[in-house]
């Protein structure tokens, strides 16, 4: 028998008291092991997925499955299977991130013992065993969003659902987060990530969802949705800028400034034809890279074309 | 693990965040009381109550009011206990953390209520001790008393919870203590026996529920009460069941709390 998916949504529907239609019958499925992202703007109803899955939002229509448990039949049993790291610092600023761990452990009826022990174990994975007896509001922005991946940990929950968990935190601190995250995946803790750096979703996740206006707009490997792009965009640092750019069939340049110059290209043309016209040109090239990471362009793309598709049949229903 | 233990385990967390809570801001939740009420004791009690004369019998003002102040001190400790305690969790969303959690609804209200009630006992106790200081007190009837403190601590209790979960600001966790529990216990024969009140004004205030509290717990210590005891405290198991079930059913729909 093969096992249950980690996530198994179906037709779920939310619709709030003022009348908006966050989710409007998607259905998703999450396997066992997966580092899954879910990606959607601002108001998309990634929150409102999250929230249902973590039972502090109701829905509508439909129900979730995690590992086989109804989250609407079996709700106790199923959030002893789920781990939440929240979009919104949710804990008590006032108690100590030692406290706070070790009482989350609590909630879920483990011991104290083995309660104090994970915490110590997870407080120093994050390295914020020497903050562990502070006031949880003296730590940093970076120390926060670590202390609420160390109390969703406590349980060892076999989903693991980030909700833009490096929001607002430096480069150095989100590597780490990534690494500690990659690190429990890699242990067999299925991991659902939703944010708003792509670079972070294109490096960690193999699956991706994409979910905009409270449907799922793709849904698939990362890998074949990074296939799908067939423009790159370079960009050069150069030392002169000539008065007009270089005209080559296929390729678009944009002069940013008198030092930067940008290429849009299809990914399968040859470069060499390039760094000719640059050279017939006069332009000497100091540095060169790749303009934003690819999944960037394929989200803004995605997006722009659902809301097309929408705003169409929106239209056709006024008509009709 | 079984629900059972995993739900008590999550209790013990609750009661011990509460009582930690209380003593880390021992300044806000012991001290003021205390304060409080031996000014009462001070002002009521000894200044104008030795010209008062002696009430019921043989009791003095002083002795006559004790039991109530005390009870005073307990049911608007337990009160503003539960209720800026819960409504703190709620305001900074730390109440999620047991909302995702599997521990069933009536371990948070068991929880809380637990946290409140021993905070309406610790103080309660203290201002009995400061009574000491002004008169001579013996229990007349100790289980009655201990029941009667027990009760009017946890009817309101649960009626702080059920205040923090309508509440959206602050200002609506002071609203209740200030336009209803304050009237109410002023009212419910505190300071005098509503036998000294004549119609309609004694059965009105047959319908406060502290005259009921106010009275049995002053049955326990001096032997003397202005209602039935066993109706006493049949109104309060009335309401603690009434406010168990409405907390609970608030809870279960998620009401103020979830979406």
């Amino acid at each position: 028998m093969s096992p249950s998916p980690a996530l198994v949504v179906e037709n779920l529907r939310k619709t709030y008291g003022n009348g908006v239609q966050a989710l409007k019958g998607i259905h998703l499925t999450v396997q066992p092991g997966d580092f899954f992202a879910l990606l959607g703007p601002n108001g998309a109803g990634k929150s409102t997925l999250i929230g249902i899955l973590s039972s502090l939002v109701n829905s509508t229509e439909g129900d979730a499955r995690i590992f086989g448990v109804s989250v609407n039949k079996q709700r106790n049993e199923a959030m002893k299977l789920i781990g939440l790291v929240p979009q919104e610092i949710n804990f008590n600023q006032f108690e100590k991130p030692f406290d706070i761990c070790v009482n989350e452990a609590g909630f879920y009826g483990i011991p104290r013992k083995i309660a104090a022990e994970r915490a110590e174990k997870y407080l120093k994975e994050l390295r914020l065993w020497e903050k562990a007896q502070d006031q949880a509001r003296m730590l940093s922005g970076g120390m926060k969003r670590r202390l609420m991946i160390a109390r969703a940990m406590m349980n060892e929950p076999r989903l693991l659902i980030l909700d833009e968990p490096t929001a607002g935190v430096d480069i150095e601190i989100r590597r780490s987060m990534w690494q500690f995250i990659s690190g429990i995946n890699a242990a067999g803790t299925t991991v659902i990530l939703t944010t708003h750096y792509l670079e972070e979703a294109e490096q960690l996740c193999r699956n991706i969802a994409i979910i905009d206006h409270g449907t799922i707009v793709e849904n698939t490997s990362m890998k074949l949705l990074l296939s799908k792009l067939d423009v790159e965009t370079f960009v050069f640092d150069v030392n002169n800028m000539p008065e007009r750019l270089p005209n080559l069939p296929g390729i678009t340049f944009r002069r940013i400034d008198d030092h930067t110059l940008e290429a849009e290209m299809p990914r399968t043309q040859a470069m060499n034809a390039l760094f000719d016209a640059l050279t017939t040109h006069g332009i000497t090239v100091i540095s060169m890279r790749n303009k934003t990471n690819r999944l960037e362009e394929l989200f803004v793309r995605l997006v722009e074309n659902g809301r097309q598709e929408t705003g169409r049949q929106d239209s056709k229903e006024k008509v009709a | 693990m079984s629900n059972l233990s995993g739900n008590l385990v999550a209790l013990q967390t609750i009661v011990r965040r509460e009582i930690v809570r209380i003593m880390r801001i021992w300044t806000q939740t012991l001290i003021p009381p205390a304060i409080t009420m031996t000014l009462y004791f001070v002002i009521f009690g000894k200044l104008i109550g030795s010209r008062i004369g002696n009430i019921q019998g043989e009791f003095s003002y002083m002795q006559y009011i004790v039991p109530g102040l005390v009870m005073m001190s307990i049911i608007t400790n337990s009160y503003g206990n539960i209720s800026s305690s819960f409504f703190g969790a709620k305001f900074q969303r730390s109440v999620e953390e047991m909302l995702v959690s599997p521990m069933s609804n009536w371990v948070i209200l068991l929880g809380y209520v637990t946290g409140a009630v021993t905070r309406g006992l610790v103080v309660g106790f203290l201002v009995l001790l400061i009574a000491l200081f002004f008169t001579h007190l013996q229990i007349a009837h100790i289980v009655v008393t201990l029941l009667s403190v027990l009760f009017g601590a946890t009817i309101f209790s649960l009626a702080g919870f059920v205040n923090a979960i309508y509440a959206k600001k602050f200002d609506d966790i002071a609203l209740v203590p200030t336009f209803v529990l304050t009237p109410l216990t002023y009212l419910g024969g505190v300071f005098y026996s509503v036998n000294m009140l004549s119609e309609p004004w004694q059965a009105i205030s047959r319908i406060n529920p502290i005259l009921y509290m106010v009275n049995a717990f002053r049955f326990g210590v001096l032997g003397i009460s202005d209602v039935h005891i066993g109706v006493a405290f049949g109104v309060m198991l009335l309401f603690v069941i009434a406010l168990s079930w409405v907390a609970l059913n608030l809870l279960k729909r998620g009401v103020g709390l979830r979406s």
